[in-house]
């Protein structure tokens, strides 16, 4: 083996090994992320955590249970609006639609996609805040909605059209009209990348907090019914993490501890639904 | 009752062959009138975002002008409001994040597509898409109580020594400001550059690789010289959508960044970037410049995103139709 | 399935109106100054009447001056009051005026995190000009080290924090350095939000706190209470007698006494650099701002119930918090002035 193949083989082992590395770092930082939070934030969970409202500032003993409520209420209201259009949505695109119409509704679903989301609460502000007088769980709920409507759209649709033409063909020979054959083969068909679909759009709404700033604002108390204002964990977590309050840094772990845990259940449920692969049911 | 007979969904001729009627009998219209309305209001959306930036910044887009671009000074107080200390902040820690996350996600993406086994490489990628999902209120959690304690104590002092000649690496190191910032969102945007690249690798036609070795090249050689270049655009691509992430985080942002307007050559100087002003400054822009100064930054920033988002989206198609053979390989 | 999900939404919307029935929720928005003494205000309000929630926002006074003209908000707060300009604005939008109601006093306090130094340091005026223009940069300058013989001061940079949100604690200290140095004034003049020369910007009291706190060698203003909570030396500041004053009730209360007498019918004042030996130099009032007119009639009459609480038993809770009480015959003018919201 001549000297210049030693070195290229050298180079190669090198180099490979230091993608290898590469990939470990990557990876190792999600375990790092989760290992600082149930450290930290496994401590600071505590039955307070869960039922207590926030104490007076400078107070310990407070809680998030407002908090925990007003981001359930926030992303019941987020998948409530963001869903249906996604969903119907992408039923049109994929069933009904011509190309030029596909194009545009797609095109629009990306730019409202790569949106950052601060732009999203500015927009969610003018509509639902501003005209209304009101900081509002609703406001809040829209502006979350409206980031799910893109992932909603785009993967329901993929999901759709990647159903065999077969199913469709043979309920057609069967008689079915054309939304017969979307809501009792098309769809049911698709129905896990469609659920995976609102899994990880719901996933990537629950944690975000800009466009909460100016929509939801922050709540003390529980915020009753739907117009007004609401805590939500990552607005408190925002908060507290700021803070100087020892007792407040705690409960921000704890809450971040909280959100991720959610997170990331509801992504692996999500692929791990997925991964069993789209098929028909039976 | 007549039978329909397309086999295409989508072309839609169903609808020519039978009456208007029937198809309205039978539902189908009122299906696609709903399914229509559902998707136009996502077009309705959208146009009513554009149209609401673009309407609420008027005032200011009037009063300044293109100046608006190169002016230092944001100065509510008197009136003067300019872009530069947040646009330069924004890019400055989207660079740093690319300096940093470029080489290690293509290096990872590179391992999990050519050497990895694909259980491995599978694994991997669920962890590194798991990655992704991390809110970015929790990196600034993260950030502000873990790494700029670590930037301040351990790493930026270390610089300073070493590099600290540079213009980079001067002035005082307060752990918060451009570095922290950009080193923050290197591990927010590194999951896009490794998932989208590993997929554009991984669509490269076996036999590139295979004629390259054939030839006597060894794995890296086929790896760095065949493979990656002709995944180039993708690649390129996975990084544009890293740069369009990283333009519009917010609370990872505003959280380590140091929130003041300045600008300077040091990364460790504090700064601002124009999620991070927006986020802090909005509820309270009293009068009707100041909101409407920070709304066309809004608008500037989402005309940023988007077109980087859109030549992403090209550069990656591509790549993947110049895999399938039907680009000019 | 989608039945269940009917019934739970129904139920929830159900048990949700019927929970908005009694309860009676105000909202409010504004400085993070008072926020201690607010939170702690409308919690004990809350255990005696259960019924009237308040629920305040700490998101700076600027936040709180915009908000309330919008609209968005029940009441503001401030610690820097509205100028000519913001109250011509709210009553043009909404036809009728905004009052302005003092709350409590409390000072800005510069606090430090210099590591090794434990003593409370003492501040000239030209100190903390300097400091904020970016004039002085380290700690051992002889402005500094000149009224502070004896202590060991370190050679570092001073990080400089300040308020990144428009801020009523932020127009309390740019006002005092306007009256004391002629080149702030000029330079970077008053304000919720100024170009600031140097600094880290940190979002509300709580920010800035927790920046100083993080970093050595960080500097801010911070309202009292946001040191003594978190534990963070303060040092004194020179008066204009020529005194160290470290911020205390009595320094407060006694910055507050020439103002007591000549209070204007508006109540908006400005107790900065106030003449008097044991007069602490950086003190001010907080005022909530409420509207002239409610629409909402067991709104009006909540907030007018809490006012006047707060000015009877709610100023007793004042001084734990290191906040100094109203002077009583500025709390008589209030009660009087509460008149005037309809």
């Amino acid at each position: 083996m001549n000297p210049r193949l030693r070195w290229r083989k050298f180079v190669s082992n090198f180099m490979l090994t230091m993608t290898g590395l590469c990939a470990i770092v990557a990876v190792s930082v999600l375990f790092f992320i989760l290992g600082y939070l149930v450290y930290y934030g496994g401590t600071s969970i505590n039955w307070n955590f869960f039922t207590k409202l926030p104490a007076p500032v400078g107070e310990t003993g407070g809680g998030m249970a407002n908090a925990i409520v007003g981001s359930a209420k926030l992303l019941a209201l987020a998948t409530l609006f963001g869903v249906p259009i996604g969903f119907l949505g992408a039923i049109y695109l994929a069933e009904f639609s011509g190309s030029k119409v596909a194009f545009v509704v797609r095109y629009a679903a990306d730019l409202l996609n790569g949106a950052p989301s601060i732009v999203i609460g500015i927009f969610a502000f003018s509509i639902a805040v501003h005209p209304f007088k009101q900081f509002s769980t609703l406001a809040g709920g829209f502006a979350l909605g409206i980031m799910m409507i893109p992932i909603t759209l785009r993967s329901t649709e993929e999901f759709l059209l990647a159903v065999p033409r077969t199913l469709r063909e043979g309920a057609m020979a069967l008689g079915a009209s054309k939304w017969k054959t979307i809501a009792t083969v098309i769809v049911p068909a698709a129905y896990r990348g469609i659920l995976t679909a609102i899994l990880l759009a719901f996933a990537r709404v629950a944690g975000e907090t800009a466009p909460l700033l100016f929509t939801a604002l922050g709540n003390r108390y529980w915020s009753r019914g739907w117009t007004e204002p609401t805590a939500s964990l990552p607005v408190m977590i925002y908060n507290y993490g700021l803070s100087p309050y020892e007792d407040w840094h705690r409960q921000a772990w704890a809450a971040g501890l909280v959100l991720l845990a959610l997170i990331l259940v509801i992504n692996i449920v999500a692929r791990a639904i997925l991964s069993r692969g789209i098929s028909v049911p039976r | 009752m007549s039978t329909s007979s397309t086999t295409l969904p989508s072309a839609d001729p169903l609808v020519g062959s039978r009456s208007f009627l029937s198809r309205l009998r039978e539902g189908d219209e009122i299906v696609r009138l709903i399914t229509f309305l559902f998707a136009a209001s996502v077009v309705l959306i959208t146009l009513l975002l554009v149209f609401e930036l673009w309407q609420g910044s008027v005032l200011a887009r009037h009063k300044f002008g293109f100046a608006f671009f190169a002016t230092r000074v944001w100065d509510p107080n008197a009136g003067e409001f300019g872009a530069l200390p947040f646009i330069f902040g924004t890019l400055v820690t989207s660079i740093v994040a690319l300096l940093i996350a470029v080489p290690l996600g293509i290096g990872a993406a590179i391992f999990l597509a050519e050497l990895a086994p694909a259980r491995v490489s599978d694994t991997l990628e669920f962890f590194i898409d798991l990655l992704a999902a991390v809110p970015s209120v929790i990196y600034g959690l993260l950030g502000f109580l873990f790494v700029v304690p670590l930037m301040r104590d351990y790493i930026q002092p270390r610089l300073k020594d070493s590099l600290g000649f540079l213009p980079f690496f001067k002035g005082p190191a307060y752990g918060i400001g451009f570095l922290t910032a950009g080193l923050v969102l290197a591990i927010m945007v590194i999951p896009y550059i490794i998932s989208v690249s590993r997929e554009v690798l991984l669509s490269v036609p076996r036999d590139q690789r295979e004629a390259a070795l054939a030839l006597g090249s060894t794995r890296w050689e086929s790896t760095w010289k065949v493979v990656v270049p002709f995944a180039r655009a993708g690649i390129m691509g996975s990084i544009f959508l890293a740069l369009a992430r990283a333009l519009g985080e917010t609370m990872a942002v505003t959280m380590v960044i140091g929130n003041t307007p300045a600008i300077s050559a040091s990364l460790f100087s504090p700064g601002y970037s124009i999620a991070a002003v927006i986020a802090n400054e909005f509820s309270e822009a009293t009068g009707d410049l100041y909101p409407q100064a920070l709304i066309e930054l809004g608008l500037v920033l989402f005309l940023l995103t988007f077109i980087l988002n859109g030549l992403a989206r090209i550069m990656i198609l591509a790549t993947s139709q110049r895999g399938s053979g039907m680009g000019n390989a | 399935m989608k039945r269940i999900a009917g019934i739970l939404l129904a139920s929830f919307g159900l048990a949700s109106a019927l929970l908005a029935a009694n309860a009676l929720t105000i909202t409010g928005a504004g400085a993070s100054f008072p926020y201690p003494m607010y939170s702690k205000w409308f919690d004990e309000y809350h255990k005696k009447d259960t019924n009237i929630e308040i629920n305040y926002q700490s998101i700076g006074s600027g936040g709180g001056i915009k908000q309330v003209t919008e609209g968005t908000v029940d009441f503001g707060a401030s610690d820097g009051p509205m100028n000519d300009d913001q109250l011509k604005a709210f009553q043009d939008k909404h036809g009728f005026a905004i009052l302005h109601f003092p709350t409590v006093l409390g000072a800005v306090v510069p606090t430090y995190n210099i590591p090794g130094v434990t003593t409370d340091l003492n501040f000239t005026p030209e100190a903390l000009s300097g400091i904020f223009l970016g004039k002085i940069t380290k700690w051992n300058d002889p402005a500094i080290a000149g009224a502070n013989k004896g202590v060991n001061l370190p050679g570092n940079d001073i990080v400089v924090v300040h308020r990144s949100d428009g801020s009523g604690t932020t127009y309390i200290w740019t006002d005092y350095l306007s009256k004391i140095s002629d080149e702030w004034k000029s330079k970077v003049g008053k304000g919720a939000s100024v170009n600031w020369p140097v600094g880290l910007g940190g979002k509300g009291n709580e920010g800035v706190a927790g920046l100083v706190k993080q970093t050595a060698n960080g500097f801010g203003y911070v309202e009292l209470i946001y040191a003594i909570q978190n534990k963070m030396p303060y040092g004194t500041v020179k008066n204009s007698s020529g005194a160290f004053i470290k911020a205390d009730l009595a320094g407060v209360t006694a910055a507050a006494a020439g103002a007591a007498k000549s209070m204007p019918d508006d109540f908006r004042v400005s107790i900065t650099d106030a003449p008097g030996k044991a007069a602490y130099p950086i003190s001010s009032f907080t005022w909530l701002l409420i509207p002239a007119k409610f629409s909402d009639g067991p709104k009006r009459d909540a907030i007018k119930g809490f006012v006047k609480w707060m000015l009877a038993d709610g100023q007793n809770y004042a001084e734990a918090l290191s906040y100094a009480k109203l002077p009583k015959e500025v709390v008589a003018k209030e009660v009087k002035a509460l008149d005037g919201i309809q």
